[in-house]
């Protein structure tokens, strides 16, 4: 037995629903006999379009009244959470998900799961897995209080597909008044510039960690052999803190999850809490100068050498193959 | 301008975690102050310095009475603490959780800012600020990589997927701090003296009016299966002799990537 009615919280870049979006909606599909989106931001036709494809069959539009699109979609979903009465509502383990699910377990009075890569129901009865300690162990949990459970899933978790659905019928909720939520108000968007596939797309990935052995080494060592391979970069907490890359770029428990065909590891010695944003990729090479750094542990090509050597003959043999 | 920041205290994450029967988390290794949490600390210390008046006031859930990572805290230069300490949190969740830190914002009394980490080293649920300010009827400034405070108001830097966004509201605020964003000081040798006689005000959730609300109860979950997570299989390993490219190339065209 299924739930009767799941909501999943959409996201969009732009006119571009995420990926991470997509995903859940399509385990949506499995779990329950209805799908339905709830979203706050803007382009709500061209979101219909996606999640509704994707099996939603609803868009619930809400106004994000230019404030941070998570903290005040909350007081707009609780209020049709109580006319609608969803089983549960899924979001994605990202910046405006975890402040949506946070917003609403406190004024719904619901507990959260958060950081989960494994959702199935049985009996009716909703199972959900995480992983603790840097993904080492894993644990499926259930829930005793009242729905609409409210569950938060890293990206990757579960591949996206396509229903063929058509657009999902949108709902306008309006401007719902979310209170001081918000009244913090986005004054201005900064975009860095972005060249080639996202991290989380891409067939490829290569990234750096301290072993790069300075900032100045990462354009060459990592960026451009990324590039070469048409692929993207990646880093580990170490450069990232250290200032040499932006946030963005983080693989890990703390950063980006990502699943390419090929990871390529320079100089990142294989900390758990990196191999938990990586370790379901297909392949993985590792480079590194220590034969026994833990990234070996996991990596089906290993090189152990000094990037410094070995990446610049890869570009060279790559290129010389046009 | 006071400064309320939370501050988790939490096993020595060099210690490999362990879970207790109860599926309570193992907590013999000694407490320290989460990294995650130095951040919020320097941040508070700054600002109060810029504003020229005011605290910063240490808030912390822990068991046993842990003080050890609240005195990290104080040595830095926070004025005094609030520590929950309770046998009857024991298995409370990040919304328990969330109550009880609100709840000693409130004990605080004058806060003008709460600071709280992106999210904790050991929970990192990532969800604990965002509820603690619902619960306070506070905006949320979450994410933050850069925080200024002027005119009553704060602004901040959030980071976004492509990039940041500049977000605004008036105080009193919650902010969430990423790490990076400040470089935590090294408390000095007088700071470790004069952290050993400030005051840490101790007191239970029925002290805070959150009796039932709190612990497994409140929870409301169950662990129903706790395994190790498949280990993947390693791969070859090579020493570069030189042909560590070569290897690389040939593992790339066998993928049909290059
Ligand atoms: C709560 C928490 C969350 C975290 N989240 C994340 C996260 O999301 N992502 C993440 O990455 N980390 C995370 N970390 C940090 C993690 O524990 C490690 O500290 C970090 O991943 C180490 O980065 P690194 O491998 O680049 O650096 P190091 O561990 O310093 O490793 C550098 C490696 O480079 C090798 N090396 C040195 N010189 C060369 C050379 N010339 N050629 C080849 N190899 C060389 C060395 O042998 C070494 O193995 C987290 C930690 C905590 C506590
Ligand atoms: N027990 C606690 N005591 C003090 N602060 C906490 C506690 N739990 C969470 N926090 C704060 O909330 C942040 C996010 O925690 P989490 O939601 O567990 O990832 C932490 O980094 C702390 O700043």
């Amino acid at each position: 037995m299924t739930l009767n009615k799941v909501w999943v919280y959409a996201e969009a870049n732009g006119d571009k629903v995420t990926t991470a979006t997509l995903e859940l909606l399509t385990k949506a599909r499995e779990i329950a006999s209805t799908v339905e989106a709830v979203y706050a931001g803007g382009h709500a036709d061209a979101v219909a379009a996606q999640v509704g494809e994707y099996g939603a069959t609803t868009l619930h539009a809400i106004d994000a009244q230019g404030g941070m699109p998570g903290q005040v979609a909350a007081a707009a979903i609780a209020q049709l959470a109580h006319s609608e009465a969803p089983d549960a509502i899924l979001f994605v383990q990202s910046y405006d998900g975890r402040d949506a699910i946070a917003r609403l377990s406190v004024k719904l009075d619901r507990p959260v799961l958060t950081n989960g890569f494994s959702l199935s129901v049985d009996g009716g009865q909703l199972t959900f897995g995480t992983a603790i300690f840097g993904g080492a162990t894993l644990v499926d949990c259930t829930l005793s209080s009242d729905a609409p459970h409210l569950i938060a899933v890293r990206p990757k978790s579960f591949a996206a597909e396509s229903a063929g659905g058509g657009a999902a019928a949108v709902t306008n909720h309006g401007s719902i008044d979310a209170g001081r939520a918000g009244e913090a108000k986005v004054l201005e968007v900064f975009e860095e510039e972005q060249s080639g596939p996202k991290l989380e797309e891409a067939e490829i990935v290569v990234s750096g960690g301290r072993g790069i052995g300075a900032q100045e080494s990462y354009k060459p060592l990592v960026e451009e052999l990324a590039k070469q391979l048409k692929g993207a970069f990646g880093a580990s907490r170490a450069i990232v803190d250290a200032g040499w890359v932006p946030y963005a770029l983080q693989v890990g428990q703390t950063g980006k999850t990502v699943k390419p065909k090929v990871y390529i590891a320079l100089g990142i010695s294989g900390a758990t809490q990196h191999l938990v944003g990586m370790k379901n990729s297909d392949n993985i090479i590792a480079v590194n100068k220590d034969g026994e750094a833990p990234i070996f542990g996991v990596a089906d090509l290993g090189i152990v050498g000094d990037v410094h050597k070995v990446v610049p003959a890869l570009k060279d043999a790559i290129a010389a193959k046009g | 301008m006071n400064v309320v920041v939370c501050v988790k205290q939490i096993p020595d994450p060099s210690v490999p975690g362990q879970l207790e029967a109860d599926h309570t988390l193992d907590r013999s290794a000694k407490p320290i102050l989460d990294e995650s949490d130095s951040y919020g600390v320097e941040m508070a210390l700054q600002l109060v310095d810029a504003a020229g008046g005011g605290e910063v006031t240490l808030i912390s859930l822990a068991p046993n009475g842990e003080v050890s990572g609240l005195r990290t805290a104080l040595a830095m230069g926070a004025a005094k603490a609030v520590l929950v300490s309770d046998e009857a949190c024991s298995g409370t969740d990040a919304l328990g959780t969330a109550k009880v830190l609100a709840k000693c914002v409130e004990r605080v009394g004058n806060a003008d800012l709460v600071l709280a980490a992106t999210e904790s080293s050991d929970g990192y649920t990532g969800t604990v600020p965002a509820q603690m300010a619902e619960l306070l009827g506070w905006p949320a400034l979450t994410f933050a990589k850069k925080v200024e405070i002027a005119d009553g108001k704060v602004k901040i830097q959030r980071q976004t997927e492509a990039g940041y966004d500049v977000v605004e509201a008036s105080l009193p605020a919650l902010v969430s701090v990423t790490a990076g964003v400040v470089e935590p000081r090294y408390p000095s040798f007088k700071g470790i003296m004069a952290a050993k006689s400030k005051p840490v005000d101790q007191v239970t959730a029925a002290d805070l009016g959150l009796e039932g609300q709190v612990g497994w109860a409140g929870a409301r979950q169950a662990i129903s299966n706790v395994e190790q997570a498949p280990a993947r299989q390693a791969g070859e390993k090579f020493e570069d002799d030189g042909t560590g490219a070569e290897k690389i190339v040939a593992f790339l065209e066998n993928l049909k990537v290059i």
